[in-house]
């Protein structure tokens, strides 16, 4: 359906990698959105979103199980350390690392027919 | 159904852990995703705040069957001006908040329009306390 896009499908555009949850990468989302603030993705009500994050700690998956947020693309190559790993196992969440800056990861998922929330 | 958690100041890396137990509970008991998630995204919130501000405090959760009670209690510095506090992008956070992705005086604001009953009071030099009521069987938007 044009506007959904798989999790595998955003991996291949973003030339990103799983770092966990790889088993659920058919998981459709349907909108997207980027921000390093947490207090601003928790006034989000929208459902199958993916958030795009240069926040790079626990906080940022907290956040993510809280709001249902199933993905999260760390992007400017951040890496996701074990602790995050864990609770987003624990959450049947999927992680992904991206060297693009948010701008870039946004504009190619934008590209591809993600819907922004507002 | 009763819970009752410890939350302490300063302790990020466990800041959400009441939350998180909250919400498996919620799901257990096939609470509608809408409410879970208002319930949580409020209490979360919350429980940030005892996190970032306070030195100490409690969290009490009371379930039925028409609504979820939260009440959270801390020992903290306390509020001196509510009606600012509660205003969007004011906020008194340290940079070690701001950091976590928190502190941008989005909190307050964020719980009162999750909640559909919210009182908040505070003592300067003790502490806050926040009421948050969910109710359950209202249809949801």
């Amino acid at each position: 359906m044009p506007g959904k896009m798989k999790l595998n499908q955003i991996v291949e555009v973003l030339q990103a990698k799983v770092v966990c949850g790889s088993e659920l990468l058919n998981t459709e989302v349907e909108f997207a959105f980027a921000s390093d603030l947490m207090s601003d993705v928790l006034t989000i009500q929208a459902d199958n979103l993916l958030l795009i994050t240069g926040l790079a700690n626990v906080q940022a998956v907290r956040t993510a199980e809280m709001s249902d947020i199933s993905a999260i693309v760390f992007v400017r190559n951040k890496k996701v350390n074990d602790d995050m790993i864990e609770l987003a196992e624990e959450n049947g969440m999927v992680l992904i690392e991206c060297a693009s800056s948010m701008f870039k990861a946004a504009g190619l998922l934008f590209g591809q027919g993600l819907k922004p929330v507002y | 159904m009763h819970f009752e958690y410890k939350v302490q100041g300063g302790d990020f890396a466990r800041a959400g852990l009441a939350s998180s137990q909250v919400k498996k509970v919620l799901k257990q008991l096939n609470v509608d995703a809408k409410v879970i998630k208002r319930v949580v995204v409020a209490m979360y919130e919350a429980e940030v705040n005892i996190v970032a501000h306070a030195y100490q405090g409690t969290i009490n959760v009371d379930i039925d069957t028409e609504r979820i009670v939260l009440n959270l209690k801390d020992h903290g510095p306390g509020i001196p001006d509510i009606p600012l506090a509660m205003q969007r992008g004011y906020s008194t956070a340290s940079p070690v908040v701001r950091e976590m992705g928190f502190g941008a005086g989005m909190g307050l604001p964020n719980i009162q329009s999750n909640a559909d009953e919210f009182k908040i009071t505070s003592e300067v030099g003790k502490g806050t306390n926040l009421e948050i009521v969910v109710y359950l069987n209202v249809p949801q938007e």
